[in-house]
């Protein structure tokens, strides 16, 4: 089998993996070395394919041969799907061509689980070593731990890779027990904990001795599944907000379930993949990291899910309107962030601003403030936008127009009215 | 009050010396353009004379009052905002006579559209940094880009970091400028004309492999052609290889049959012939 099957075949086992992120690193190039790590905080994205997905990683699988069971996965062992395996040799011939030529970032190397966990991660390992070592490839590479491996085996991948995720895939424990029998919660959470205590531990030695071993320099990541089980947004968020307090992961990747097999505990093929569900778990995830929120305020047991017409922070707002408007001027940079259509940077650069004199209406779109969501929840020097006149009661359907501008509206009879 | 355009050679230095020269001769100028596009007009020109030591006085006076303006500046000035001088003429006079104060506010109506174009070329710059494509040619990396703004001074950074040990050249066909770097070493000079060398078989493989990775890596059951078009905007694509047809694909000295780079359970991406305009996409097979 040459590259160009073994590429098309690995590619096309690894894609279901949302994360594709080279931030976090700081690598600065060496000499004797190929590469480094993207300076930028946002990572650097190099493409993006037909569903809209960043490309910054060459994402393959070292092999999609797999001992597992998952019912909801395309390698599972019971389907019928051409196998292959990189040889280290092919793998990094592949990501130094492809790095040099400016397509990628850097590796994102996953794997099947092949005969044992261990095994599976040793060929990781070799193939990472000849890559960082005899390769002298300098970039970024991120690495899947797998659950059940030993501690010995993350710990040198981690030496090796700048970011470690293991991927929880089912949010809770009995769709685990249900959906992918051959992994337990014990397991996958053992490895995460492990990365945690490295890492920190990691650069605390930093701090002592510059040269220093580097453990997963950009931190861990994770993957949940939305819409494979029945679990709810609150559960999801709830448990989001756990591995970014008690694990201090990076990022929490949610994927909308796609589903590829016929089963009787999966939803049928039919189904279309849940993608506005997923958006609105990533704002929601946005607004946990960067805006002060927390899973309680957005949702509780009577709303256990979001709203799918109108985005978490609209929801929030239109729920509480005790706390608005919020006057621009005299407001603090938190409660600035709670309005809606203000986010991190127009929040700042509202800060900056009124240090030169109060703000007026008018001059809020030129700091980047969304108006159309935005006017509902503030006042600047005192004043509404010019013109604006509102009901609390049509606040809602407003906000769902703003973010809709064509909506799949219903011709309405005047005989149904009246029925 | 005279109404007076300005004609300066075009640089930087140029340009800093039509600010002392409004300063020196008292006046407004109505217009600063370079001598190249200038078109008979009606108004009284003045033709303004690079002077470095003028421009390091200007410039000098500029970082005083306010570093952040001056970098400002330099930036703005690599920027394709109509009237860009004028604009940026403004910012100065308004800083010498006002001081540094309004610089904290974004939306201050003459530093508004000053950040919005150098947002703007962030942001172009930000993209290609992802975006360029280099191609394998004997031992140097060669690329070529078609940018809006001159971005090439931002990007030098960041490619000579990244090929440190290299030697690569980026040509940016919108201003006819390239970047050359070699052992340590870069420079942008002028260059009119250029076109890239056909690639040799390993050069032509990868392409195909990386054509097919990028076929392949989308979920079809998530097929979202506007989502792409929002994050990667089609002017980009003339210049990016999974977007060019089967041609690019062919090494030089062989004719023997390729296998076709599309991928056959994948999604291929749309085509766009080269030194066109974007064509409408594909629609899934």
């Amino acid at each position: 089998m040459d590259v160009l099957e073994k590429l098309t075949i690995l590619t096309d086992a690894a894609k279901y993996d949302a994360a594709c992120t080279s931030s976090g690193g700081n690598r600065t190039a060496k000499k004797g070395m190929i590469g480094n790590t993207s300076s930028s905080v946002a990572g650097c994205c190099h493409s993006f394919s037909a569903d809209g997905r960043c490309v910054t990683l060459l994402k393959v699988l070292m092999t999609n041969r797999c001992i597992y069971d998952c019912k909801y996965c395309v390698n599972r062992r019971s389907n019928d799907t051409p196998r292959a395996a990189f040889t280290p040799e092919e793998l990094a011939d592949l990501t130094i061509g492809f790095y040099r030529r400016n397509y990628i970032e850097g590796l994102f190397l996953s794997s099947g689980v092949f005969r044992s966990p261990d095994y599976t991660t040793e060929l990781m390992i070799r193939a990472l070593r000849l890559l960082r070592e005899e390769y002298r490839f300098n970039g970024y590479i991120h690495a899947k731990a797998i659950p059940g491996t030993a501690p010995e085996l993350v710990e040198q991948l981690g030496l090796l890779a700048d970011r470690l995720s293991v991927n929880i895939e089912l949010p809770s424990e009995a769709g685990l027990r249900i959906l992918a029998p051959d992994k337990t919660k014990e397991a996958i959470l053992a490895p995460m904990r492990q990365i945690r205590t490295r890492n920190l531990q990691s650069k605390e030695e930093l701090i002592k001795y510059r040269h220093a071993p580097r453990f997963a320099p950009a931190g861990q990541s994770t993957q949940l599944i939305v819409g494979a089980t029945s679990d709810s947004d609150f559960h999801i968020l709830r448990l989001t907000q756990a591995l970014y307090q008690q694990y201090r992961l990076k990022r929490v990747f949610y994927s909308a379930y796609v589903p590829v097999v016929e089963h009787a505990l999966l939803p049928a093929k039919t189904v279309k993949p849940p993608l506005l569900r997923e958006h609105r778990l990533y704002q929601a995830d946005w607004l946990l990291r960067f805006y002060g929120f927390r899973t309680e305020e957005l949702l509780d047991e009577h709303h256990p899910d979001f709203d799918i017409r109108l985005d978490p922070k609209c929801s929030w707002a239109v729920a509480h309107p005790e706390f608005f408007p919020v006057e621009v001027n005299t407001a603090d940079y938190e409660a600035l962030l709670r309005v809606p259509g203000i986010g991190v940077t127009s929040a700042r650069r509202i800060l900056s601003a009124r240090r030169t004199g109060s703000l007026r209406p008018e001059q809020l779109p030129r700091l980047g403030v969304v108006m159309k969501r935005a006017q509902y929840f503030l006042t600047a020097s005192g004043k509404l936008p010019e013109g604006l006149r509102f009901t609390q009661d049509g606040l809602l359907r407003r906000l769902i127009a703003a973010e809709r501008p064509a909506p799949d509206f219903q011709q309405l009879s005047l005989f149904d009215a009246m029925a | 009050m005279t109404e007076m355009i300005y004609l300066y050679d075009g640089s930087f230095q140029g340009f800093l010396c039509c600010v002392f020269d409004s300063y020196a001769y008292k006046e407004v100028p109505t217009a600063i353009c370079c001598d190249e596009d200038s078109v008979p007009a009606l108004f009284d020109t003045r033709g303004i004379v690079t002077d470095q030591g003028h421009a390091e006085r200007v410039y000098r006076k500029i970082v005083k009052c306010s570093p952040y303006a001056a970098s400002l500046l330099q930036k703005c000035f690599l920027t394709c905002l109509p009237q860009r001088e004028m604009r940026m003429y403004h910012l100065v006079s308004k800083l010498l006579k006002q001081g540094s104060g309004f610089l904290r506010d974004p939306s201050d109506e003459t530093l508004y559209p000053v950040l919005r174009a150098v947002r703007h070329l962030e942001g172009e710059a930000h993209l290609l940094k992802g975006f360029v494509r280099f191609s394998q040619l004997g031992d140097v990396l060669g690329g070529e880009i078609r940018p809006k703004n001159r971005v090439l001074p931002l990007l030098r950074h960041h490619f000579c970091a990244r090929y440190a040990g290299d030697r690569f050249f980026l040509y940016d066909r919108t201003h006819r400028e390239v970047l050359f770097y070699t052992s340590g070493q870069a420079c942008i000079r002028p260059l009119d004309d250029f076109q890239m060398a056909q690639p040799d078989a390993t050069e032509a493989h990868y392409r195909l492999l990386w054509k097919r990775f990028y076929d392949t890596i989308a979920i079809r059951e998530r097929y979202n052609p506007r989502c792409r078009q929002t994050q990667m905007p089609k002017r980009y694509w003339s210049t990016m290889t999974e977007f060019q047809d089967a041609t690019y694909f062919t090494p030089q000295s062989s004719c023997a049959a390729v296998p076709d780079p599309g991928a056959p359970a994948g999604i291929s991406a749309p085509e766009t012939p080269s030194g066109f305009g974007p064509s409408a996409p594909a629609s899934i097979p």
